[in-house]
């Protein structure tokens, strides 16, 4: 039975967000005995209320409210509005989100240290090593029931899948398979197995996609220790003369704002909502935001080196039947400066819908160079490129200077500039993946640029030394020991995977931390 | 309010006056101006204006195909794609004034014949790339990628099967079915 606390209740943790970072930690404490509630801004809707239609969709879960964007990426000019693809919705952008889940590399926690200091980079080492989050990551995989992990099968291989395999195999590459999926393979935890349906990033109506919205979120209600408020749009974190945080003002589905007590305060709103969140609670105390003495609060915004290549054939593929990143390359993902940048990408397949294909093939693209590519539709293959991205402090998060939203709260800005290094990486998957279909057949092909960002990390980081970032290991910020960042704005560096699965396994061992401070009572 | 009807078998075919005929030449043949409407006889459909007017819409609905043209696609869902312009026209004088100085502005430049006159695609094309940046442009190029591409109907013209669910998606309906590998 779902928990109701208080809004005076000042021993409850509030988690603000309920995607892998908000929805995970909150089970994870309430099975503990831990009270929790989370203040989710989306409305709550069950998985049998997603719909197989790609703008209905979008409409239904997607996060509208109006950003801004600057700098030199090209999402400025194609969607100045929408930088991000992700979700507001109970299960956040775990609905929407693909399923892969893949382990950071080992050097990928010491980018510093792996790929020495890079002109025009903010590069860091994790304050946390792999061999550290292993048992979490373990943890998380049997948690989401990844393939390839804990004996459960692979997915098997659709047709988009086979032409890359095909591709990957004349290319010589060595690792490419269906992946290491959150969507279950066979009936598992209540679920059911993937029915090959296609529509992941509009909700798994079939719940086989792992997402917090009907794994941690019930489990969690089961417990007695959880609550979670739709419709609660968190606006400013506040804190004592001492420096504590207390509570959370947020807007309820009326609009009207409320406080929710809190003993702790945990953000977990994604890398543009959360750094907005700090930065809008300054106060007199702290007049740079909340947890901000760095400095670093908004900025290293990554969004992962990303672009898609789509390739025509003279048969029939239709690429968007069945699980749509179920197969990957992973032989780039290694760091091999040799090929003319540092760090490295995955490739993993993808398939948009024809609507989506339209508005995303070449965004503002017209006349028949770009009609008679949707004319092949059904001859298409896909990828995504997947690639770690430069930390830079100009690609960064700030609060709008005068647009405001209409609860009051500056709206945020998206500052991104593409680091040469993302662009010669970029490059380097164009040209494999246009070489891949090539290899197949390929009649033509296409370099797709990026979408709107789904990955978005960095602007919160996790740093040793409290000068450099704004949480420490345990994604507790520095400056304030009873407020906590448990989304992707910790990730020091970005890596080339898939941000969920670390997001979970960060959440699960924060989690850990917390419920030992609280016993301890140091916080 | 736009409305485009289908005509019923059982009903009149509309009467072609000698000079509604003499309209069809060149590339708005296809398409007549009847009244308040834009009318294709050959495939039964015809789309009455509220705001616009139905030669505007008509050449709205030509400069829609060029911007995106599928020849496999009849011109009925690129008279649905662009009908919105027409609601929108009925509410807000501004975009009224946008689609039908934008139309004008096109007639002018193709010269006596008006932008439907010219007869190649090429020749239409041209003047819609000195157009390019327009709000004009933006606003009918915008609103096409959605209006168009988001209709149901012509997903099979490309192959996009849609929904998947209710059929149980492709798990026994061919997800792995590819053959020429």
């Amino acid at each position: 039975m779902a928990a109701q606390f208080d809004l005076k209740n000042d021993g409850v943790v509030v988690i603000i967000g309920s995607g892998a970072g908000g929805g995970t930690l909150g089970n994870e404490l309430a099975q503990k005995g831990i009270d929790v509630v989370i203040l989710e801004a989306g409305a709550r809707h069950e998985y049998e209320d997603f719909v197989n239609d790609e703008w209905d969709s979008f409409a239904q879960l997607a996060w509208k409210d109006k950003r801004t964007t600057s700098g030199d990426w090209r999402v400025a000019k194609d969607f100045p509005n929408l930088p991000a693809w992700i979700v507001k919705s109970v299960g956040g952008s775990t609905t929407h989100w693909a399923g892969a889940s893949l382990r950071f590399q080992e050097h990928e926690f010491k980018a510093l240290s792996s790929y020495g200091k890079v002109k025009g980079a903010n590069l860091l080492d994790w304050p946390v090593t792999l061999a550290e989050m292993e048992s979490y990551y373990a943890k998380a995989e049997a948690k989401m029931g990844v393939t390839g992990t804990n004996d459960w099968p692979r997915l098997p291989g659709n047709n988009n899948f086979k032409v890359l395999k095909a591709g990957a195999d004349k290319l010589g590459y060595k690792e490419c398979h269906t992946g290491n999926m959150a969507i279950n393979s066979v009936e598992r935890d209540d679920r059911n197995s993937c029915q090959q349906t296609g529509f992941c990033f509009q909700g798994c109506k079939w719940g086989a996609k792992w997402s917090t919205l009907y794994t941690e979120i019930p489990k969690g209600e089961a417990t007695g220790h959880l609550e979670v408020r739709p419709n609660s749009m968190a606006i400013k974190i506040n804190h004592d003369a001492s420096g504590k945080v207390t509570g959370v003002v947020y807007a309820d589905k009326d609009g009207k704002l409320q406080e929710q007590k809190a003993r702790i305060v945990a953000v977990a709103g994604n890398s543009i909502e959360s750094p907005r969140l700090l930065l809008n609670s300054e106060s007199s105390k702290f007049p740079h935001g909340l947890a901000n003495s760095s400095g670093q609060v908004g900025k290293n915004y990554m969004r992962h080196t990303t672009g898609s290549v789509y390739a025509i054939f003279d048969k029939p593929v239709h690429m968007y039947r069945g699980t749509t990143m179920a197969g990957i390359i992973r032989d780039e993902a290694r760091h091999d400066p040799s090929r003319g940048f540092v760090g490295g990408y995955e490739m993993e397949t993808l398939s948009l819908g024809l609507p989506f294909m339209a508005a995303f093939l070449n965004p503002g693209g017209w006349g028949r160079s770009f009609t008679t590519a949707l004319d092949h539709y059904d001859h298409m293959a896909g990828l995504w490129i997947v690639g770690e991205d430069m930390p830079r402090e100009e690609n960064r998060i700030t609060l709008h200077a005068d647009e405001k939203d209409e609860h009051g709260m500056p709206i945020a800005d998206v500052h991104f500039d593409d680091h040469a290094n993302d662009t010669a990486m970029r490059d380097h998957a164009y040209s494999r993946g246009q070489a891949l279909y090539a290899a197949v057949g390929a009649t033509r092909t296409f370099p797709t640029p990026p979408y709107p960002s789904t990955h978005n990390l960095g602007t919160n980081r996790m740093s040793e030394k409290p000068a450099d970032g704004v949480v420490n290991k345990h994604g507790q910020t520095h400056d304030i020991k009873n407020l906590f960042v448990s989304d992707g704005s910790q990730f020091t560096t970005g890596g080339a995977e898939n941000p969920t699965l670390t997001i979970v396994s960060l959440a699960i061992r924060q989690a850990d931390y917390i419920a030992a401070q609280m016993s301890a009572k140091s916080i | 309010m736009v409305t485009i009807y289908e005509r019923q078998p059982h009903e009149r075919k509309p009467g072609l006056s000698r000079r509604e005929l003499l309209k069809r030449g060149g590339a708005g043949a296809l398409l007549i101006i009847s009244g308040g409407a834009v009318i294709s006889p050959e495939h039964a459909w015809g789309l009455e204006t509220a705001a616009l007017k139905p030669e505007t819409m008509a050449t709205l609905i030509q400069v829609a195909r060029d911007i995106y043209p599928h020849d496999q696609v009849p011109d009925k869902y690129y008279a649905i794609a662009v009908k919105g312009h027409d609601e929108t026209a009925a509410k807000d004088p501004a975009h009224k004034e946008l689609i039908e100085k934008g139309i004008a502005d096109l007639d002018k430049k193709a010269g006596s014949g008006g932008y439907r006159g010219l007869g190649w695609e090429e020749q239409r094309v041209a003047l819609l790339k000195e157009v390019e940046k327009t709000p004009f442009f933006q606003a009918v190029r915008g609103g096409l990628v959605v209006s168009l591409y988001n209709q149901k109907e012509v997903w099979p013209i490309f192959g996009y099967e849609g929904e998947s669910y209710s059929k149980g998606g492709y798990i026994a309906r061919g997800f792995n079915d590819i053959e020429w590998l």
